[in-house]
């Protein structure tokens, strides 16, 4: 038997509330496929499973938030894959619980308390999670207490209430507080050491500017794409920047760049590029045109969040010359592009005007030192001066 | 295509692009992309589904020429020609 658990998608999320099951108890299931919609702070995203077999057990109840890690359900494994998910079996059981349950549970209490007022627990926890006011309910239950079915219906009713402007305003509102909690985590937790590093991308930009001369505009390329590459690539032969820390540090084989989509009304995503140093330009691009619009509209899987091994942030045009990055736990670095701009470079004894920006990596002190870091950044420069060997 | 359905045409993909923003408040000389705030890549897509709906395609090397609505509107114009 193999526990299907809430996942974690990113630091910045500590539970989630199961909307729907996709799949019903007997259900046959193979990698990829969409088990259930679970709603977080980054909204609403399609959970898939990453084992083959057959739906046990379905242990939440639609409308319930859980913690990551919780066992959500039970896949009965496929015959040929049994031998090798034996080991992970054993089934750690966590409380099903709401994870703030402790402090809204008593906030909540307490104000029933003060004004008496009738609800079942399972009523009252249900109300607390989904912000529903008790004392604003009439109670259809015995001597007028508040039943499931009354928080039910007064949920569905707020549902309707709230338009879709407040929904998504309500979701950034979340969405900030949960990069606050992450970045939060990672300042006290990791060590950080900040290098930059002064790039000239006049013979990337040109190269860039030749290729989509000959392009049709669908298949045009943007800095980005050439950027991500280029990070990716140099990345092979570092691998402790491209870890996770877990007690230790973990280099990871695969090279999945998280790169951050900033939200036009606030707040950041940072969906995962997969296997990016193995990836052409194009397919970068590619993969950027499907997953920005998706993240911008809050419409992701749960593998577009996903095992990022490093981040990449990326001012854009205009905006500032350089952003030192706070690392994404539990990666170890995050590699950071100011706006370029025109300077006045001096290049083999000749002044010139030259497209410059700054590239900078945050590193994990505990990981690595300014050494790799700096060999690092001198190592993405060189691919940046060559863009055709990217 | 007259110059009131391009500009139409322009507020209704601008608002494809950025739902949160009032495109038809732009007024002709304010830079587009600044006051509504959007990136390169809303930029991209934007010209993408214009060149879906008009059938111009705007090169790279342009983009300079068109930033505002008023200038993005005479290009059009003049590409129609």
């Amino acid at each position: 038997m193999i526990d299907f658990l809430m996942p974690s998608l990113g630091a910045d999320m500590e539970a989630g509330t199961l909307v729907e099951w996709r799949k019903r108890p007997g259900d046959s299931v193979k990698r990829g496929d969409i088990i259930a919609d679970v709603e977080t702070q980054k909204g609403l995203i399609e959970i898939e499973v990453f084992d083959e077999g057959v739906i046990g057990e379905l242990l939440i109840k639609e409308g319930t938030k859980v913690p990551v890690g919780t066992v959500m359900a039970t896949i009965n494994p496929s015959t040929s894959i049994l031998e090798t998910k034996e080991t992970t079996t054993q089934k750690t059981v966590i409380a099903i619980q709401p994870t703030e349950e402790k402090t809204i549970k008593k906030a909540v209490t307490e104000q029933f308390e003060k004004k008496q007022i009738k609800a079942s627990p399972l009523a009252k926890r249900i109300a607390a999670e989904n912000n529903i006011d008790l004392s604003q309910l009439q109670g259809t239950g015995e001597g007028g207490a508040i039943t499931k079915e009354d928080i039910e219906n007064a949920i569905t009713q707020k549902e309707k209430i709230t338009k879709p402007e407040e929904k998504m305003s309500l979701q950034l509102e979340a969405i900030r507080l949960a990069v606050a909690a992450a970045v939060s985590k990672s300042n006290k937790e990791i060590p950080h050491y900040y290098l930059e590093k002064k790039i000239d991308m006049t013979k990337a930009l040109t190269w860039l500017r030749e290729s989509n001369s000959k392009r049709p505009i669908q298949k045009r390329l943007l800095p980005a794409a050439l950027i991500i590459k280029a990070t990716a690539k140099s990345l092979v032969d570092f691998p402790n920047l491209n870890a996770i820390w877990d007690n230790g540090v973990q280099p990871k084989k695969e090279i999945n760049i998280g790169f951050v989509v900033s939200l036009r009304s606030g707040g950041v995503i940072v969906p995962t590029i997969r296997n990016a140093d193995l990836k052409s330009i194009d397919e970068i691009m590619e993969a950027l045109n499907d997953i920005i619009p998706r993240a911008r509209a809050m419409k992701l899987r749960s593998s577009d969040l996903t095992d990022s091994t490093i981040t990449i942030t990326s001012l854009g045009e205009g905006g500032a010359d350089t952003v030192f990055g706070v690392i994404y736990p539990p990666q170890v670095a995050i590699v950071g592009f100011g706006g370029s701009s025109q300077q006045a470079v001096v290049d083999n004894g000749m002044l010139g005007i030259r497209s410059v920006f700054t590239a900078t990596l945050a590193g994990d002190h505990r990981v690595t030192d300014g050494l790799t870091g700096s060999d690092f950044l001198s190592t993405l420069n060189n691919y940046l001066q060559n863009p055709e060997s990217l | 295509m007259s110059e009131e359905e391009i500009r139409k045409t322009i507020f209704q993909l601008l608002k494809q692009i950025a739902p949160d923003t009032e495109p038809s408040i732009l007024k002709p000389d304010e830079n587009i992309r600044k006051t509504l705030d959007i990136d390169s890549f809303d930029t991209l897509h934007f010209l993408v589904s214009l060149n879906e709906k008009m059938g111009i395609e705007i090169p790279e090397a342009d983009y300079g020429k068109i930033p505002t609505l008023k200038t993005l509107v005479d290009y059009l114009l003049e590409k129609m020609k």
